[in-house]
């Protein structure tokens, strides 16, 4: 039953990420984070970190990712099969995608009517900055001692900012990245 | 049966082949379903890029979902919108699979040491474009300052960050109405 138990909480989490997540991508990131990591403890902030790496270099929307990666290390961590914890991914993929689903099949139905209501409009006039917002702090949430553990994460920061700010390709500056970490760390 | 398949074989190939999410995937929907396939017009097409971003969830599904809709009911909605799931889904857990057993490897965790503060610096780099792109300016910087103080500094769910968001938008309007009238 303890299984019964997570999977429940594993799909409320993903289903509440899907519906409130707004923005998207990145945007998305505080609600995993908040609801996996801070709430539930299911996997640690650097489990966490390295899952938005595999996430930036391999295709997919970042929330897809989480989910389907999150779903099954929160079954398998706690000694769950490789099969009980596949489901648990599928149910975390399920979760996060539904209320999409749902609200898209209610749009489509109303066809277009939501787009030009003033209530709509003003809403997403408040909910545009906030997003961005969203997006610092996924970034400010990530700034601690898992993940910087010494300078050399500070100069590997500064030079990835720099560089994707000339627009050089992430899974390149990832990849680089990653030779960096295996040259430096003994 | 045939056009089912049609419109989840296309969006089995974007989601293959969209890194980087939302906003890299969009030339490549409007070139297959605009430009190639001519199911919707262009016009119709940005309609639906704003309503796609203005609802919850991720952009690629959403839009997944829009086209499928419009293309053959909520049956088309549910082939798409698997079509573009399916390929992450199967990435990633056999990506889970096999990390989960290599994680505490030596050399893993000197690669990841490299790469976790380089995955911040990929957040933190399209901000600024990101902010002008949402209309910041001086009279509502507030906005993003405050979600940042409630939600990195105070810990509060994001979740009551959106509704607030939404709250006060609505409620500024109402409070205009009434001015209005007045």
């Amino acid at each position: 039953m303890e299984l019964i138990d997570l999977y429940f909480n594993l799909f409320l989490s993903f289903f509440k990420i899907g519906l409130f997540g707004f923005g998207g991508g990145y945007a998305m990131l505080p609600f995993i984070q908040h609801e996996t990591v801070n709430v539930h403890h299911w996997i640690s902030v650097s489990d966490f970190t390295s899952i938005v790496a595999i996430s930036q270099t391999t295709p997919g929307p970042i929330a897809f990712n989480a989910a389907t990666y999150i779903g099954y290390t929160a079954v398998s961590n706690v000694g769950f099969s490789t099969f009980q914890g596949i489901i648990g991914s599928a149910i975390c993929t399920l979760a996060v995608s539904l209320p999409s689903f749902i609200i898209m099949a209610v749009i489509c139905s109303f066809f277009f009517k939501i787009k030009n209501n003033q209530w709509v409009r003003s809403a997403l006039l408040v909910l545009k900055p906030a997003i961005i917002g969203l997006i610092a702090s996924a970034a400010l949430m990530l700034i601690n001692d898992a993940n910087f553990i010494d300078y050399k994460s500070w100069i590997i920061f500064g030079t990835v900012f720099l560089a994707s700010l000339k627009k050089v390709d992430p899974i390149l500056l990832i990849a680089l990245s990653g030779v960096a970490g295996m040259l430096l760390y003994h | 049966m045939k056009r089912y398949l049609e419109l989840f074989l296309l969006f089995f190939k974007i989601g293959t082949f969209t890194f980087g999410g939302g906003y890299a995937m969009i030339p490549l929907i409007r070139n297959e379903v605009v430009k190639k396939k001519k199911w919707l017009e262009d016009d119709e097409f940005m309609d639906m890029l704003a309503i796609a971003q203005s609802i919850p969830g991720p952009m690629a599904l959403n839009t997944a979902l829009f086209v499928g809709h419009r293309r053959l009911g909520f049956k088309g909605s549910l082939f798409s919108g698997l079509g573009v799931i399916l390929p992450s889904f199967i990435i990633i857990l056999f990506i889970a699979i096999i990390f989960t057993q290599f994680k505490d490897n030596p050399v893993i965790e000197r690669i990841f040491k490299g790469i976790r503060p380089a995955v911040v610096a990929l957040i933190a780099g399209p901000l600024v474009k990101l902010g002008k792109a949402a209309g910041i300016t001086r009279k509502n910087a507030w906005i993003p300052i405050a979600v940042i103080i409630a939600v990195w500094l105070l810990k509060i769910s994001p979740v009551y960050v959106v509704i607030a968001a939404i709250l006060i938008g609505i409620t500024h309007l109402a409070y205009l109405k009434q001015k209005l009238k007045k």
